[in-house]
């Protein structure tokens, strides 16, 4: 067993329920600093449940997380935001009417400072700041390899580079946990390469990578540990090798493929 | 950037315009054009800080008119005999703005997590309530004079300068209307430049992240509720001060002046002319104050041309074109008249590359 | 006592008719998304209809129950005729626009039928008499006389019928499926104008029908009486939770009752602060407090539903 010091993220006992489903029940897990963790499952399992427990978009029903050493119970999606937890969406959620800049630039609010006054004055310190701002949303374009004209609106962009852009856009935030739900999902094989090189990046710059996905490939080349959810329990947890040998896994999830 | 003597090139006629504006209309069309280019630019202000609520971070309030309405009663109740107060207009008006934003923050704080629709009738309840108040706060205790309204308010001044006389500088005659139409301007340009500055911001941003989707704002930190009550706040400053200089240039406020049809009007005003952009919101007020005064002196006189008689009721008549002109102008530019680019740009594209969904953090969090 | 029971009468009379209004809104929003500014105009156009013509069968002298009747019948079928047209010219062309576009348009046939009517009608008050003595009956003190009776008694067979449309007709389910999912609905071949029109002229016959009602009850017509009874009556569709029928019809009578109530007992509840005119007050200040603690009204669905 680690030491719980290297655990960023660890779940204890959480439970969700939705009128009479349930769906996520006495789920416990822990996350290692600078892993690329994966989550996968059946659909409907629970996945992006947890996720949204996490980001705080849902209050847990049961049990608790610790993240970072701090426990939490309720709270506010922008307040995980701001201690470090960053994510996307399964279903893409951009600003879909501001450019693929100012979408980046939306995720530098949270480390930046400027109020009212500066804005209305627009003094150094807030000039300053609105060329950091504007800097770093280059740079992270660049890093996830968007190579558009910059004021291209968010809905404009392909497929695969709303993805790429919303984790620009999460980086921005400059999280310790990025959350990612199911980046992978309706990329060709050749984005799905570059995906993967972008994940092994932002993990060898230090950030910790939570991923869902249903690339079950995907998952077992890059990350470091899987949980495996079904019906909203976890079925198994460990190295993709020992996950993949697991009976229970074999047979709620991936039977056809290990047969 | 913009080079400086681009920046003048390109402003220079533009102030020489609105400077030389009032005498133009004088020349033309007469002193009554002018009191109602004093009026477009009240409207005007009332717009634009409508527009930081409505366009910038999409909440829709139906019951702005009740900052314009806090506005003007606080510089009535402060400078008119009804109190026996006549405190300074540089005191008064300043106040009656704190209070309208104090009123937003108060209105906003409990109903900001609402979603759209919600919060457009729980702000349209609020506009009612402050006029009926308004309306009936003569009784036990006079405050308000209940529907008489105040009247006998003192006039805009400064000093001994009082925006409500006339003056002879150098040979040419000044009047009140001239006189309010240049301190009405410098406020309303005042406000373009805190929209301006503030659209293209942090916090501007903030708000129209919001208005994209409030989710992913809040997962990207947002703290939505304090960033929509920023906005509440702006609009109902903006509107308390407008109402503030309502009060002294007309020098008589009743509650009539803020019903839910003025609230109306000016959400008119901002979408007809194009929602989250300062220039389409101006064409708005200008365009929703001038064409019912246009039709209103159409009316009879064509009808009496025409048919030589007047058959209908020319008043009915003008709003009747009104209501129609809403009607094309909507059906002929859906985006407004002059929409920002980001809102032309999403109603030309379509919108199936990004499917949003309409839910907020709090339904999300059930 | 007796006080208290005529406001519970008064209430349920206006609760009915706020209900029958509020149908109409609810449907339209359930369906299209769209706050229908302009119906509480065509409740006045309705009661405008039904006395013209009212007064026009007596003339021609027709029974009088007959003429009651075949004075309805015009105004509902004016009434669908004009929700019809108002979807096709105001909402239909944007539907893709943006979210205001429609609202800004609604707003616009309001005022054109506002005024339109003042132009037919004349700005004063005009009287509807029915033409036949209405009775009035002693319940313990509170009187109801057979107008009221008759207003609530439709009113719930109105509704009744309402229920059983949306539930148990073909119609009725291709309504409630454009309202879940308007593109799965096309998908499996649901006609979706026709659906939004139909949904349009049904509740515009429940505008027609409160609109006699409303007249008959008070006796008056007014060519501004459809803006605060519109206003009321999409008050008591959010408090109940907007889209949803129910919500509407419950929402409705609880505004009538908490609005006559408020009318009777505010006086004593602020010590003579508050008189009776503060009646709007109360019932928006009650629309807000529900709203803050039940944020999507009564019985309003969660909006992940309706996304």
């Amino acid at each position: 067993m680690t030491p719980p010091s290297n655990r960023l993220l660890e779940l204890t006992g959480v439970g969700k329920h939705f009128g009479g489903v349930t769906a996520l029940a006495d789920v416990s897990l822990h996350i290692h600093r600078g892993d690329i963790y994966g989550l996968i499952g059946p659909n409907g399992a629970g996945k992006t449940t947890l996720f949204n427990v996490v980001t705080g978009l849902y209050q847990l029903d049961s049990g608790s997380f610790q993240f970072a050493g701090q426990s939490y119970t309720r709270c506010k999606p922008h307040l995980l935001a701001q201690v470090g937890i960053a994510r996307t969406f399964q279903n893409i959620r951009l600003f879909a009417n501001m450019s693929a800049l100012e979408n980046i630039m939306v995720g530098r609010h949270l480390r930046t400072r400027t109020g009212i006054w500066g804005a209305l004055t627009r003094n150094a310190a807030a000039r300053a700041e609105e060329r950091a701002t504007v800097q770093r949303a280059r740079e992270l374009l660049e890093y996830v390899g968007i190579n558009c004209a910059h004021q291209t609106l968010a809905k404009h962009l392909s497929y695969g580079e709303q993805r790429r852009l919303e984790i620009a856009r999460a980086l921005a935030t400059e999280p310790k946990l990025l959350a990612l739900d199911e980046p992978a999902a309706g990329m060709n094989a050749t984005e799905t390469v570059a995906l993967k090189e972008l994940l092994q990046k932002i993990r060898a710059s230090g950030v910790t990578v939570l991923l869902i996905e249903h690339d079950v490939k995907l998952i077992m080349g890059l990350c470091d540990r899987v949980a495996v959810l079904d019906y909203g329990k976890k079925i198994a947890e460990g190295v993709p090798e020992e996950v993949r040998r697991d009976p229970a896994v074999i047979a709620a999830y991936l039977g056809g493929e290990a047969a | 950037m913009r080079t400086n003597h681009k920046s003048i090139s390109l402003h220079a006629p533009l102030a020489i315009a609105l400077l030389a504006l009032p005498f133009i209309i004088d020349a033309l069309f007469g002193h009554g054009w002018v009191r109602i280019a004093d009026f477009a630019l009240l409207y005007i202000m009332l717009a634009l800080g409508l527009n930081i609520v409505v366009g910038y971070a999409g909440l829709l309030d139906l019951g702005y008119i009740a900052f314009f309405a806090v506005g003007a009663y606080t510089y009535a109740l402060l400078g008119s005999p009804q109190f026996g107060l006549h405190w300074p207009m540089y005191v008064v008006l300043p106040l009656g703005a704190l209070i309208a934003c104090g009123f937003g923050v108060l209105l906003g704080a409990p109903t900001l997590k609402l979603r759209g629709d919600y919060l457009a009738i729980v702000t349209l309840g609020f506009g009612e309530i402050i006029r009926i108040f308004l309306n009936n706060l003569n009784a036990p205790v006079n405050i308000t004079n209940g529907p008489q309204g105040i009247s006998a308010i003192d006039p805009l001044q400064i000093g001994s300068f009082s925006f409500g006389s006339s003056y002879e500088w150098m040979g040419v005659r000044v009047d009140d209307v001239h006189l309010h139409y240049y301190l009405f301007l410098a406020f309303t340009l005042l406000v373009i430049f805190v929209s301006r500055r503030l659209e293209d911001s942090r916090i501007g941003r903030a708000w129209v992240a919001i208005r994209e989707d409030e989710v992913a704002a809040s997962a990207m930190g947002i703290n939505t509720r304090n960033i929509k009550l920023l906005a509440f706040a702006m609009g109902a400053t903006f509107g308390g001060i407008s109402g503030g200089l309502f009060a002294g240039f007309q020098g008589f406020v009743s509650p009539e002046s803020f019903s839910l049809m003025e609230s109306i009007m000016v959400l008119c005003m901002v979408v007809l002319g194009g929602m989250g952009n300062v220039g389409g919101v101006v064409l708005g007020g200008v365009l929703l104050v001038a064409l019912p005064e246009l039709f209103r002196n159409a009316a009879g006189p064509v009808q009496q041309m025409l048919l030589g008689k007047v058959v209908v009721d020319p008043e009915s008549l003008r709003m009747l074109m009104f209501g129609l002109a809403l009607i094309l102008v909507m059906l002929w530019r859906p985006a407004g008249i002059w929409p920002s680019t980001q809102r032309r740009r999403e109603f030309d594209a379509d919108d199936s590359v990004l499917h949003q969904e309409q839910e907020t953090v709090y339904d999300a969090s059930k | 006592m007796e006080i208290f029971f005529q406001q519970i009468i008064n209430g349920f009379v206006q609760g009915s008719v706020y209900a029958l209004v509020a149908l109409g809104y609810t449907m339209v929003y359930g369906i299209l998304g769209l706050i229908n500014f302009a119906h509480g105009e065509v409740v006045m156009i309705g009661a405008m209809i039904a006395l013209t013509a009212l007064q026009a069968l007596l003339a021609a002298a027709f029974a009088p129950v007959l003429a009651v009747l075949l004075s309805l019948m015009v105004a509902v079928a004016v009434c669908m005729a004009l929700g019809y047209s108002i979807e096709r010219i105001a909402y239909r062309p944007l539907r893709n626009a943006p979210r205001l576009a429609p609202l800004i348009t609604a707003i616009g046939v309001s005022i054109v039928l506002q005024n339109l009517a003042m132009m037919i009608w004349g700005r004063e008050y005009h009287s509807f008499n029915l033409p036949f003595a209405s009775t009035s009956h002693h319940l313990g003190g509170a009187v109801m006389n057979d107008v009221q009776i008759v207003i609530v008694i439709v009113a719930l067979v109105i509704m009744a019928g309402l229920m059983w449309l949306v539930h148990h007709t073909r119609t009725g389910r291709a309504m409630r499926a454009v309202a879940e999912n308007p593109a799965a609905a096309t998908l499996m071949g649901v006609d979706i104008n026709r659906v939004i029109s139909v949904t349009f002229m049904i509740g515009s016959a429940l505008a027609a029908i409160a609109g006699f009602m409303v007249s008959a009850n008070y006796g008056i017509v007014h060519y501004y009486m459809g803006f605060m009874l519109g206003l009321k009556a999409f008050t008591a569709a959010v408090l109940g939770g907007i889209g949803n029928l129910r919500g509407a019809m419950l929402g409705g009578v609880l505004l009538g009752l908490i609005e006559s109530l408020g009318a009777g007992y505010i006086g004593d509840l602020s010590g003579g602060f508050l008189g009776s005119h503060y009646q709007d007050v109360f019932a928006f200040f009650v629309l807000i407090a529900v709203l803050v603690f039940r944020p999507s009204g009564l019985l309003g669905e969660k909006l992940a539903e309706r996304a």
